[in-house]
C-alpha cells in the first residue's frame, strides 16, 4: 500500500505543478512545436537542469539507483518520430492529456483512448517489430558521460549551457 | 497572445524547476521505501490499462502478447503516479480559476474551424500514432524527456530530439499559416 500512496501523492504534486506551469494546453504544447510558446521548453529545460543536479549527487552517495532505456536506434529513431508525428496533431502528451482532462479540456478524452488504442495495436504489432525496427542497432543503455568519457558534471555543465543560451533566445524573441 | 482568458499560472521556470525538485524527492524517497528507484514515465500506466480493456472485450488473448507482459506494466507506483497526475492538475485549476471546459482548443480552432467532433477524431488518431510510437520508443516526454534527460541518458536525450524533430515537422505543415498571418 505505502507504493499506491507514494505513487499517489508523487503524481498529485507533479500534476499540480504541470498545471501551475501552464503546460497542460494544446496551445501550448503545440506552441512549442512551431516555435510560438516555448512554456513547454521553459518548464522542461528547468525541470532536467535542476533534476540532473540532484540525481547526480544521489548516485554518487549512492542513494539512488539508475533506471533508463537501452540506445536502441530502430526503437529511437522510427518511434521517436512517430510520437512526435501524433503528439503533434494530438497536442498533447501521455502525461499531460491525463492532467489536461483534470483541467476541464474534456477533448483529452479522445486523445486517451486513441492512446489505449495505440498500446494495444503495438502489442500486436510487436511480435513483426521484434525482428524489423528494433533489431537495426542497439547500442545497450549507456548514459552521455559513458559514451564521451567525461566527467558527468561536465555533461550537466553543458546541458545547462544549453538550456540558459535557449531560455534566453526565448525571452528574446518573447515566446 | 495565449487567447482572452488569461489564467494566473506560474513562471514556468519555477514550476519546471520545482517538477525538477520533486523528481530529485521521488528518486530519494522511492528508493528508500520501495527499495529501488523509480523516475517519472506514464506510458507503462496506459499499456496497463489498455490490457485490462482488451481483457473486458476478449477474454484470453492478453497473456499470449508480449508486449504487455513487460515488467513495468505491472508498476503500482507508475500507474497511481498517472491517476495523481489527473487529481493534482484538477486540484490546481480549481483552485486557481484555471478550470474551464473546452472541446476545441483555441489553436486548433484558428486552424480546423469549430467542429469538436474533428477535434474529438483528429484528438483520437493523434493519441493512436503518439502511442504507438511512444511504445516503440519505449518512453514519452516525461519517461524521455524528463526522467532519462535527468540521468544524462543517451537514449533519453536521442529520443527526445526525435519527438521534437517528428512534431516540428507535422506542427509546422498545420500551422505554418498562422505563423504568417499573425
Amino acid at each position: 500500500m505505502t507504493e499506491q500512496i507514494l505513487g499517489l501523492v508523487t503524481g498529485i504534486l507533479f500534476g499540480f505543478l504541470l498545471q501551475k506551469g501552464g503546460v497542460l494546453r494544446f496551445d501550448r504544447q503545440v506552441g512549442a512545436l512551431t516555435f510560438k510558446d516555448m512554456t513547454l521548453v521553459k518548464f522542461m529545460f528547468s525541470a532536467v537542469m535542476v533534476g540532473s543536479v540532484g540525481l547526480q549527487l544521489l548516485a554518487e552517495a549512492g542513494a539512488v539507483t539508475v533506471s533508463h532505456t537501452a540506445m536502441n536506434v530502430g526503437a529511437t529513431v522510427a518511434g521517436g518520430l512517430l510520437f512526435g508525428m501524433g503528439w503533434a496533431v494530438a497536442g498533447l502528451c501521455p502525461g499531460t492529456a491525463v492532467g489536461a482532462l483534470g483541467e476541464g479540456r474534456w477533448h483529452a478524452l479522445f486523445v486517451i483512448a486513441g492512446m489505449l488504442v495505440g498500446a494495444a495495436l503495438y502489442a500486436e504489432a510487436y511480435p513483426t517489430l521484434k525482428i524489423t525496427v528494433l533489431t537495426w542497432k542497439d547500442y545497450g543503455r549507456m548514459t552521455l558521460p559513458q559514451l564521451l568519457k567525461l566527467s558527468p558534471w561536465l555533461c550537466i555543465a553543458a546541458l545547462w549551457g544549453v538550456g540558459i543560451v535557449t531560455f534566453v533566445w526565448c525571452e528574446f524573441k518573447r515566446v | 497572445m495565449n487567447g482572452k482568458k488569461r489564467d494566473r499560472k506560474w513562471n514556468p521556470y519555477l514550476a519546471g524547476a520545482l517538477a525538477g525538485l520533486l523528481a530529485i524527492g521521488s528518486a530519494y524517497a522511492t528508493t528508500k521505501v520501495m527499495g529501488r528507484t523509480a523516475y517519472f514515465a506514464s506510458t507503462a500506466a496506459y499499456v496497463r490499462a489498455a490490457a485490462v480493456i482488451e481483457q473486458r472485450i476478449l477474454p484470453g488473448r492478453v497473456e499470449k502478447k508480449e508486449a504487455f507482459k513487460k515488467a513495468k506494466t505491472k508498476d503500482d507506483w507508475q500507474l497511481m503516479l498517472v491517476c495523481g497526475i489527473f487529481l493534482g492538475a484538477l486540484a490546481a485549476a480549481l483552485t486557481g480559476g484555471a478550470f474551464e471546459w473546452e472541446g476545441v482548443p483555441p489553436m486548433w480552432h484558428k486552424r480546423f474551424g469549430p467542429s469538436e467532433v474533428k477535434r474529438s477524431i483528429g484528438g483520437f488518431l493523434g493519441g493512436v500514432v503518439a502511442m504507438f510510437g511512444a511504445r516503440l520508443a519505449d518512453g514519452c516526454p516525461v519517461g524521455h524527456g524528463l526522467s532519462g534527460v535527468m540521468q544524462l541518458s543517451v537514449a533519453g536525450l536521442a529520443t527526445t530530439v526525435c519527438f521534437f524533430a517528428g512534431g516540428l515537422m507535422v506542427a509546422s505543415g498545420l500551422h505554418m499559416k498562422d505563423n504568417f498571418n499573425d
